[in-house]
């Protein structure tokens, strides 16, 4: 491949696909998304809908085709049709046949089917809240790319990157860019890239890897996942500038076994990567030469840590082991590696493009760039968001997330993961970037953002991450393993109302071991929810110790005259424990109760009280 | 190599940059207590017992793998330190089998002992843990209810012994030291060399026992039980009551296998005698005929089995000899008990090995009926109250308690090749060889010799630890290496150090070789001895021409009839 070549490549590609940049097109491209998430809502069967739907109208200037993901799942399958850029949510076949009839045969915007059919005015992706504050950098672009076509890679200056950097730059000039830029790590820990690069490129062993860590495993959590769903050639792109800059011929994709659509995606992107030579021997005419191989974890959490991940990779125990030394000396099978995760990878061919320069000035500080968060829990719109670093929480959850819903108050938000903290309403004007995190007990982990209302109990919070740690605690320290059992046991007791005191006092010393203690990342950062639920609420600890005995939950009773007996919450009550004649008011058994509210959110009529 | 200064405790330590904080340590005469470390076999740190404190470091380091550097400021025994370790053990005994008083390490264990020094609170409890043994081997017991995790046996299995028969598995809390696919431990591929229950610091891997089996033996006034003892037991078992390593204690522990009910005592070495003219009459005519060389060793049975296990198309590479020890049953059961007039059916051979694979070499065998490990000989004689430091000396019994120098130093690695050198190399020459071979000892676990005996160029190989035999095999299958004569012990050492011999405190291996210890016991009595060649012990010679000869009988009962 040469660069003439290149540009004949895209602007071929640009020719046939104008109708989704150009406003003026004569044609009409209906694109859905095609990710896991709105897959598995029957975007399929949807695409196939569009499709007999144009056959059976005899229209043939319109093609159906797939793109990347937009985020916002919870609204899926989500479709766009261009030129226009109709943005439509919740597509259903049965919609499908609408948006051909009202759109595209009579030139009308479905309004049923926009983001918000009472704001007819948002149409477009542009129009809506929840992209309004978004700044793309790692997602850029997916709205336009079918993931499994290569040619729409290059269209949009796909592997102009690459070539910029193994022909103009030296692999020193490619760090000194990506350190220039700021870039850190967005896998959780937060360490620049460049240093971690330039520390590599220094080793002078023959052989050197290049690894991405794409075993995103944190609850809630699949940014990593849709980007190589979406753009699997920006993941391969950036790997190969990281190879050329650190001077490694072989790299690797720890990609977790769980995300079968990313793995088939990034296969064919690599098979395609390599038939058109941006992959495999002189690329692009010169001496450097890579190749890329994915490697699919089992599901550790653990192996997202990243010894424990080379280990994995080497067909060994996903165990973590002391560091030093680090990858940067010794990674995989002992040569010196480059482990980056895939929203740090992400951000490499834009900074190539447009320099290190550029990239600094978004962000705040230290933080610099976008992050990408998935945003769910007790907020309005759930999804993945990329942001400027140095946004506030409230911006995000009321601004882009649209705020509580239910009429309900804001509580606290979960961040960074298993290892993250709750932080409460006062920190909500907190920018988020890694030292403002780390300074109140949180960190950025892999960028969950876990909504939490009045109903929630923080202890029950912190109780379900210390569940999860323990099941993914690799076993190999004692701290980790053993302390964080007896954490859990702590918790348990006093959810139980067994609890005392000394209990609390205990829990925060063990915590305080089991961080300074454990041998790796996952260790030390376990008693996080704990720790910053302890810090941040611990009057609730200290509730149950006080009402022990007393029901922990709150409790719902039905306002009689309210009550219009349509059965409506005893049917989805999941302990059926309210009981009535149909049209006569119905009563809930309080000793039965879980107090899940399940059923207030049911009533339609108001009818159902918190006590 | 290049030194760093640090100061540790406020003592200023010079320290080689290689070392790590607890090697550094100990030369300003500080020893952090660990639970997981083992030196060249474990440096995981998992156990986090020897944490210390690094100034500029937020969080505690464990010492055993944690580098120095220069400059760097470090508190072993600070209140932070100690309060951190002591959790650390609180925690482990929170999910251990607390049953110490019958356990088979009690006082050895190494769990127990910090607990005692950290004063810890053994009540702080996850609930009562459950004994969760595995009888299954004829070998080894398991207990993972008393496993704490430290990962000693895993690398050992899989590091040293190249085995691989056990490993860690599941997650979490519920992670365990398991075999493949939660196998019991007899159908995996372990070959039941011990060096894991060595090395557990806990009572969490022990071997099983045969110590009732042969006290049963002995409250039957039919039976004739005999004892018959392998050369590496009498420079150990001294250890299990206040002898130095490597004292020889041949005499005491004759007197104590008389005084706790044998019936006669014997010595293996004679059997190791009769293995090397076998052996050695083998080699010689291998190399005549220039076949299926390299002949191989045959007296370890957990070399057998590992070679079975893994290189099978090799067995018939092995010498064809019965081990020392299966000889001498043998003969014990054949020539001892015609020439008494005994029913061989009453006779009782219980052999007292360094060694726990013995104990499955013997099953559905007839030559020899039980095995006692050293450790289990040691608590026979405590059990019958036996004061073994104040015992009078006795030799072995006769007919078969003669031995050669080179029948003693079959218990080190080496001494099987030695032993044979000594002989061929007095076949070939007419009787006048040498008789020290030192080029063969202090094998690190793979030397390899190239000797000229007469005229003839042996290339030998010395092999200690099974990771080195692979090594080694892996080599002959590629034809990279060409040997004669290929000499293995499946532990560390050879048998000095074999899985059956006494607990040593782990602590102290830092500062000397336990295997070289011991060893040092047996090369120095085979200087003293008066024959040092197989060949020149008269009572194998004897019982060669009064019985096996006449009899046509030392094919039959000296050698295996291997399938081919």
């Amino acid at each position: 491949m040469t660069y003439k070549e290149l540009v004949e490549l895209r602007e071929a590609r640009l020719k046939e696909i104008d109708v989704r940049f150009n406003k003026n097109s004569p044609n009409k491209e209906i694109m859905v998304c095609s990710s896991t998430g709105c897959k598995s809502n029957h975007g399929d069967a949807v695409i196939k809908a569009f499709e007999q739907a144009l056959k059976q109208n005899n229209i043939t200037n319109v093609t159906v085709g797939r793109t990347g993901c937009f985020g916002l799942c919870a609204l899926g399958p989500i479709v766009i049709v261009y030129p226009e850029g109709t943005f439509y949510c919740r597509v259903t076949e049965e919609a499908a046949k609408e948006i051909v009839e009202t759109h595209i045969k009579n030139g009308q915007v479905a309004t049923k089917y926009l983001y918000d059919p009472e704001v007819p005015t948002q149409t477009t992706k542009a129009d809506i809240d929840f992209y309004k504050k978004q700044h793309f950098i790692a997602r850029k672009d997916s709205e336009y790319i079918n993931p499994e076509n290569i040619l729409d890679y290059v269209a949009l200056f796909g592997y102009t990157a690459l070539y910029k950097a193994v022909t103009e730059m030296t692999p020193q000039g490619v760090i000194d860019e990506v350190k220039l830029s700021g870039l850190r790590g967005r896998g959780g820990a937060g360490f620049t890239t460049g240093v971690k690069w330039e520390l590599t490129a220094k080793e002078t062993a023959k052989q050197k890897y290049v690894v991405c860590n794409a075993d995103e495993g944190d609850p809630g959590a699949f940014m990593d996942r849709s980007i190589v769903e979406s753009d699997p050639h920006k993941l391969i792109e950036a790997m190969a500038i990281a190879a050329y800059a650190v001077g490694a011929s072989k790299g690797y994709v720890y990609l977790r076994a769980e995300y079968p659509l990313a793995g088939q995606r990034l296969e064919k992107a690599i098979k395609d990567a390599k038939k058109y030579g941006f992959l495999g021997k002189n690329i692009f005419g010169t001496d450097f030469s890579f190749d890329l191989t994915i490697k699919f974890g089992a599901g550790a959490f653990v192996c997202g840590e990243e010894t424990a991940l080379m280990h994995s990779l080497e067909g060994k125990r996903g165990e973590p082991r002391n560091r030093p030394p680090y990858p940067a000396q010794s990674g995989v099978f002992k040569c010196p590696t480059v482990l980056n995760n895939v929203e740090t990878y992400a951000n490499i061919t834009e900074i190539i493009k447009n320099g290190g320069e550029w990239y600094k000035q978004i962000g705040m500080g230290k933080s610099t760039g976008t992050k990408v968060f998935a945003l769910s829990g007790k907020v309005r719109h759930t999804g993945l968001i990329e942001l400027p670093m140095g946004t506030t929480l409230r911006e995000i959850i009321f601004d882009i997330g649209g705020g509580v819903p239910n009429g309900k108050k804001f509580k606290a938000v979960q961040i960074g993961g298993p290892s993250g903290a709750c932080l409460p309403e006062d920190k909500l004007d907190l920018p988020v970037t890694y030292d403002d995190l780390s300074a109140n007990g949180a960190m950025m982990g892999s960028g969950g953002l876990i909504v939490l209302d009045e109903d929630s109990s923080m202890v029950e919070v912190a109780k379900f991450f210390l569940e999860f740690i323990c099941d993914e605690s690799c076993g190999k320290c004692t701290p980790c393993r053993i302390g964080n059992k007896r954490l859990l046991e702590l918790l348990n007791k006093l959810l139980d109302g067994k609890g005392t005191m000394e209990d609390i006092d205990e829990l925060e010393a063990l915590s305080h071991f089991i961080k300074e203690n454990s041998l790796c990342g996952l260790g030390q950062t376990s008693p996080n929810p704990v720790l910053s639920t302890l810090r941040y609420f611990r009057n609730e600890y200290e509730d149950l110790v006080k009402n022990a005995g007393k029901p922990k939950t709150p409790k719902y009773r039905i306002n009689k005259e309210k009550c219009i007996g349509c059965s409506a919450c005893s049917r989805a009550c999941p302990v059926k424990c309210i009981n009535g004649e149909i049209r006569s008011p119905f009563e809930i058994d309080e000793e039965k109760c879980i107090g899940c509210g399940t059923c207030q959110r049911t009533c339609k009529f108001n009818a159902i009280e918190k006590v | 190599m290049s030194k760093v200064n640090l100061i540790i405790d406020g003592i200023e330590v010079v320290a080689d940059s290689s070392d790590t904080i607890l090697e550094a340590a100990k030369k300003a005469g500080i020893e952090i207590p660990t639970l997981c470390y083992l030196k060249d076999v474990c440096q995981d740190g998992a156990c986090r017992v020897c944490v210390v404190e690094v100034k500029g470091k937020a969080n505690l380091v464990t010492s055993c793998n944690n580098k120095v550097a220069e400059g760097m400021i470090v508190e072993t025994n600070n209140n932070r330190v100690m309060k951190a370790r002591k959790t650390n053990i609180e925690l482990v005994l929170s999910n251990h089998n607390k049953k110490c008083l019958t356990c088979g390490k009690n006082l050895k264990c190494k769990l127990q002992k910090l607990s005692y020094e950290f004063g810890c609170d053994e009540t702080k409890t996850g609930g009562e843990v459950e004994s969760k043994l595995d009888l299954s081997s004829p070998c080894i017991v398991r207990d993972n209810s008393k496993c704490v995790l430290c990962g000693r046996c895993v690398n050992m299995c899989k590091n040293i012994q190249a085995t691989s028969a056990i490993a860690k598995q599941y997650r979490g809390y519920s992670t365990i030291v398991g075999c493949q696919f939660d196998k019991p431990v007899e159908e995996s591929t372990c070959v039941g060399c011990g060096q894991c229950v060595l090395v557990c610091p806990t009572g969490a891997l022990l071997e099983t026992s045969n110590i009732s089996k042969v006290t049963n033996f002995m409250n039957d006034p039919e039976n004739i039980v005999i004892a018959q003892v392998a050369p590496a037991v009498r420079v150990a078992l001294g250890e299990e009551f206040g002898y130095q390593m490597g004292d020889f204690v041949e005499g005491k522990m004759v007197t104590a296998l008389k005084r706790c009910g044998f019936n006669k005592v014997f010595d293996v070495n004679v059997g190791a005698d009769l293995t090397v003219l076998e052996e050695s009459a083998e080699l010689i005519d291998r190399l005549t005929k220039g076949e299926k060389l390299p002949l191989f060793t045959s007296c370890c049975p957990a070399w057998k089995k590992y070679l079975s296990i893994h290189y099978p198309e090799y067995v018939s590479h092995l010498s064809s000899c019965k081990s020392p020890n299966e000889m001498l049953g043998a003969v014990i059961k054949n020539y001892y008990a015609k020439v008494n007039d005994i029913d061989p059916a009453k006779i009782k051979v219980v052999a007292v090995m360094p060694c726990t694979a013995k104990k499955h070499e013997i099953v559905g065998n007839e030559d020899v009926d039980a095995v006692l490990t050293t450790r289990e000989l040691a608590a026979l004689i405590k059990m019958k109250n036996i004061n073994f430091n104040m015992l009078p000396d006795s030799a072995f019994d006769n007919p078969l308690g003669n031995y050669s120098g080179a029948a003693l130093i079959f218990g080190v690695t080496g001494g099987v090749t030695e032993a044979a050198l000594r002989t061929v190399a007095d076949k070939l020459t007419d009787g006048k060889g040498a008789v020290d071979f030192k080029t063969v000892r202090q094998s690190n676990g793979l030397k390899e010799i190239k000797l000229t005996v007469s005229d003839k160029n042996l290339s030998i190989c010395v092999v200690n630890g099974l990771k080195n035999a692979e090594t080694v095999l892996e080599q002959i299958v590629k034809g990279k290496k060409h040997y004669d004569f290929v000499e293995v012990m499946a532990c560390p050492g050879g048998c000095v150090n074999g899985g059956g011999q006494p607990f040593v405190d782990y602590t102290k291996t830092d500062y000397y070789d336990v295997a070289k210890l011991r060893a040092r016991g047996l090369y120095k009595h085979d200087q003293k001895l008066e024959s040092r060649k197989s060949h020149q012990n008269t009572q194998v010679m004897d019982l060669y021409e009064n019985f096996l000869v006449p009899n046509g009988l030392h094919k039959k009962l000296l050698h295996h009839h291997h399938e081919e």
